[in-house]
């Protein structure tokens, strides 16, 4: 399909933004660009087919199933846009709270701020919260700083910060940003090993990373051990909120001695992904690490006022402009009140009770290297059929040409030609069945007719890319 | 249940083929020992009370003052095609594109954007997004380390301070350090700024038009730098950047921008865009999702997620950052406000907002004890001094529905009678003259 900039006809006008033409030179023309800037010129017709076809070429939840692991792709409530749409939020400037005499005019906003903290402090059992990370991988960065302020404060000397094998890459990605050195763990029968975990604790760890459900599904269940190791060398623990989904209402963080927690709230929460973003990654805090967070704070007065605290000397600072992504946790705390305590104990029951009946439904087919109750997902591995030449990808590919979005694959590391299904709770069982049915049926043509796996896709607008070419040309605009 | 379909029938032949009785049996590994200690929730609402207790909360916000706050971030008029288009499920609901043949349309208009945004900056290379402006300079920065292996960083004081504070936290624990050179009334620095270049240098830090709405042409800045191998780092504002001489031009080595102006409501602060492009030398260190052009195995066009090797994904500790979840829907409709606006309307919203601008600063420094801080050519936002404390007159003006701009002495000592006053298209002659009458007022 062309691009905008191909069907682009130069001196065709699109939308007028405003009336009045402004013809009077204000800048001097030193100061000014030379010629056309190169945007395109299209009618609104143009812009509107164009962008539409391109929609076209998308698979969505709205559209698809979309079993990604570790994804949690959950239907988002339309409603939740009505919320996030309204012009007492959308037209409100984020200064405005700073301003003497104007906080009086956001109040609304502070409120929600609020009210979504102490909602999300109640449900994973934490002292306190900050809304400004923007994404889960901010939210582990701010985490991570959050440990070097504590252990600053205290006079620890901390350099490492411990991460199981199952970890997301953006967990040591983040603790290297913040200047630690990472130490990995080796799991042992899909979880984390306390021997291992004894064999690298020391008076330099700072803290360790964990995901419980982890990236395997599975409940990490030897975690009051491994709390009250980490305290004996005054080391935090970090919980990686990917997995929320799977245990709201079951297990709450901070009572079972988590410091730091992050949410992905569009996740969990169901606000839209919108094709990568953008997110909104929430961190709690146990009460030892309260007056680190980052400033500014929501708090509420005795008479009900809202206002934004920034009095902590302890602060790491500022990790967002300003207070996260307002529009986006609007939308999860809408949903929010619409779950309630009991909507949200149900989601994770039915997200974990989905994926056990794929996990069940699927292990005559499939190897699956941890078959026991998984939590929200699970962990299938395609390597007897790469053995014979159809490899996780290709069952990708395959289900893709099904109109299903494919699973997560090739993560976790530690599962050879992984296949991760997370199905959530919002999938009816006929689509459950109809997506295992046929990866079953794809499974079947591994002897029969393998080349209808690996040169799949066919159904849809391309067949597979070229990425090596991609790398090497680096064609990422218009014009290179 | 809210959005859970199963029947009950459902849920027992699903406990069936489990083989477990209960729901509560696929929980028993989390023992009573770590079972939740409180969960004190509301309960549920229908769709309807969420909606009317929202409506209440937003009706708590006035918005219907008239505006005159800036600051780095405007409102723009955004054409309707821009919500209706971003809207579709298939944009809205997709994840990160990892698998391209059932996400092209995600992939072109990242690569539109790609185009999109160099176009506009003058620059070579783009990413698909960060998440805002700041973190864009503060990725830039940190690219310019990498690229440099040097720790220095020399920052303009009228780089905007919102920003500013967020580089301190950021940097506070690496081995960087942050070398700020004074604003002078407002203006940037320049020769103050190229005597701070040294062969420690990593990389110059500046703002065009500055925080105080002052534009410059950095062409012999960025000279100096490249001169000391340092890195030149220039952050824009892209409505405005449809009429300046582009960050490529002055000869920067990595342009950012907050790209909020592009279609995206002020929403309290988020979400944002941030827009990061660069020279083709610097690429390689550029952090975040890029998407690039290639084939189909039948010779089609296509788009795929490329140079992944930089990422955390891949290369976990050693990745050029932790980004994962980005800005792309932000990015799209930055694209589609672009291209509904097109090449004419954008210049045209550009336009229109420095013509305001100008008609406002004259009114303004009309009234006595009004006078202009900054000399020299500005944008669609100046500063101006005013004879009385700035908080004290915003104060004054918020009580009668105006909020007249933003207070300088927020972040700048001796600068507390400042104001910092943005227009746009938006804003008519008509509520310019209302405000200039309403100051007045508020001076006396």
């Amino acid at each position: 399909m062309k691009t905008i900039f191909e069907k682009s006809v130069a001196g065709r006008e699109g939308c007028w933004p405003c009336e009045g033409i402004a013809e009077e030179a204000y800048i001097p023309s030193d100061l000014l660009r030379d010629g056309d800037i190169g945007l395109p010129s299209a009618s609104e017709l143009d812009v509107v087919r164009h962008f539409t076809k391109l929609s076209q070429r998308n698979y969505g939840v709205d559209g698809n199933f979309y079993p990604l692991g570790s994804c949690t792709m959950k239907y988002n409530p339309k409603f939740t846009e009505v919320v996030a749409a309204m012009p007492g939020f959308t037209r409100l400037h984020p200064v405005l709270p700073q301003l003497q005499g104007a906080g009086g005019l956001c109040q609304g906003a502070l409120e929600v701020m609020y009210e979504t903290e102490h909602m999300l402090a109640e449900i994973t059992g934490m002292a306190a919260y900050t809304m400004h990370p923007m994404a889960g991988a901010h939210g582990e960065l701010t985490g991570v700083m959050l440990m070097a302020a504590y252990h600053k404060d205290k006079g620890n000397k901390k350099t490492k910060i411990i991460i199981p094998d199952s970890a997301h890459g953006t967990n040591p990605a983040s603790a290297a940003i913040a200047g630690y050195e990472i130490v990995s763990i080796e799991s042992k029968d899909g979880i984390v090993n306390p021997e291992a975990l004894a064999a690298v604790l020391d008076d330099e760890v700072a803290g360790m990373m964990m995901t419980c459900p982890n990236t395997l599904g599975l409940f990490e269940k030897h975690l009051p051990e491994i709390v009250k190791m980490l305290r004996k060398v005054d080391a935090l623990l970090y919980y990686d909120g990917a997995n929320l989904n799977a245990i709201m209402g079951k297990m709450r963080v901070g009572d079972v001695g988590f410091d730091i927690v992050h949410w992905n709230l569009h996740k969990t929460m169901a606000t839209p992904h919108g094709g990568g973003g953008p997110g909104s990654g929430p961190v709690g805090v146990s009460e030892r690490l309260v007056p680190f967070l980052p400033i500014s704070r929501v708090a509420k007065l005795e008479d009900g006022q809202y206002f934004l605290d920034y009095d902590y000397p302890k602060s790491i600072g500022y990790v967002a402009p300003f207070y996260g992504n307002f529009g986006v946790y609007l939308k999860a705390y809408a949903y929010i009140l619409r779950l309630g305590g009991v909507g949200l104990t149900r989601a994770s029951e039915n997200a974990v009770l989905a994926a056990n009946y794929m996990r069940k439904r699927l292990d005559d087919h499939f190897e699956v290297p941890y078959d026991r109750i998984c939590m929200h997902e699970f962990v299938a591995s395609a390597s007897p059929q790469a053995k014979k030449g159809v490899r996780a990808l290709d069952f990708a590919k395959g289900l893709l040409d099904k109109g299903h979005h494919a699973p997560t694959i090739y993560f976790p590391l530690i599962v050879p030609e992984a296949i991760m299904i997370e199905p959530t709770e919002t999938e009816n069982k006929a689509t459950l069945d109809g997506f295992i049915d046929d990866l079953i049926e794809l499974a079947e043509l591994v002897d029969t007719n393998p080349e209808a796996l690996t040169s799949a896709p066919v159904n849809l607008p391309v067949t597979r890319l070229d990425e090596t070419t991609a790398a090497r040309a680096m064609e990422l605009t218009d014009d290179l | 249940m809210p959005y859970v379909p199963h029947t009950e029938d459902e849920v027992r032949e699903m406990l069936a083929t489990i083989g477990v009785d209960s729901v509560d049996d696929l929980f028993a590994e989390i023992t009573e020992d770590m079972r939740p200690k409180s969960f004190d929730l509301p309960e549920g609402l229908s769709e309807m009370e969420v909606l009317s207790k929202l409506e209440a909360m937003a009706a708590k916000n006035a918005t219907d003052r008239v505006s005159f706050l800036g600051a780095g971030f405007y409102d723009h008029y955004i054409p309707a095609a821009v919500d209706a288009l971003t809207m579709r499920g298939e944009f809205y609901t997709a994840y990160t594109p990892y698998q391209p043949e059932a996400s092209q349309g995600t992939l072109q208009a990242i690569f539109e954007y790609q185009t999109a945004v160099t176009r506009l900056l003058g620059m070579e290379y783009a990413n698909a997004s960060v998440y805002d402006g700041g973190t864009a300079l503060y990725e830039a920065l940190m690219m310019a380390v990498r690229k440099t292996k040097r720790r220095k960083i020399i920052v303009s004081e009228a780089l905007n301070p919102i920003y500013r504070v967020m580089l301190d936290s950021y940097t506070s624990n690496l081995d960087v350090k942050l070398v700020t050179v004074p604003h002078k009334n407002g203006m940037t620095d320049i020769e103050g700024l190229k005597n701070a270049i040294d062969d420690d240098t990593a990389a110059l830090l500046v703002q065009n038009p500055n925080f105080f709405g002052s534009i410059n042409d950095f062409t012999e800045l960025c000279a100096a730098a490249k001169a000391k191998k340092a890195v030149s780092i220039i952050s824009s504002y892209p409505v405005l950047q449809t009429l300046l001489k582009t960050p490529g031009d002055m000869g920067a080595d990595i342009a950012v921008a907050e790209g909020q102006s592009l279609g995206l409501p002020l929403s309290f602060g988020g979400p944002y865009l941030g827009i990061m492009t660069c020279t083709k030398k610097m690429v390689r260190q550029l952090p975040g999702r890029m998407v690039g052009r290639t084939k189909d195995s039948e010779g089609r066009t296509g788009y795929v997620l490329t140079l992944q090797a930089r990422e955390q994904h891949i290369r976990r500790q050693k990745a050029t950052s932790n980004i994962c979840s980005n800005q792309s829907l932000c990015a799209l409709r930055a694209l589609v406000h672009m291209c509904a606006l097109g090449e004419l309307g954008m210049k045209r919203a550009a336009r229109v907002s420095v013509e305001r601008a100008h008609v406002c600063a004259e009114r303004l420094t009309a009234i006595d004890g009004v006078n202009m801080l900054t000399q020299g050519p500005f944008g669609n936002e100046f500063a101006v001094t005013l004879p009385m404390n700035a908080f004290e007159a915003i104060a004054k003006l918020t009580a009668r529905g105006f909020v007249p701009g933003f207070p300088l002495g927020r972040y700048y000592d001796g600068l507390e009678n400042g104001l910092l006053v943005a227009c746009t298209e938006k804003t008519s002659e008509e509520q310019i003259g209302i405000f200039a009458e309403m100051l007045k007022g508020a001076l006396k």
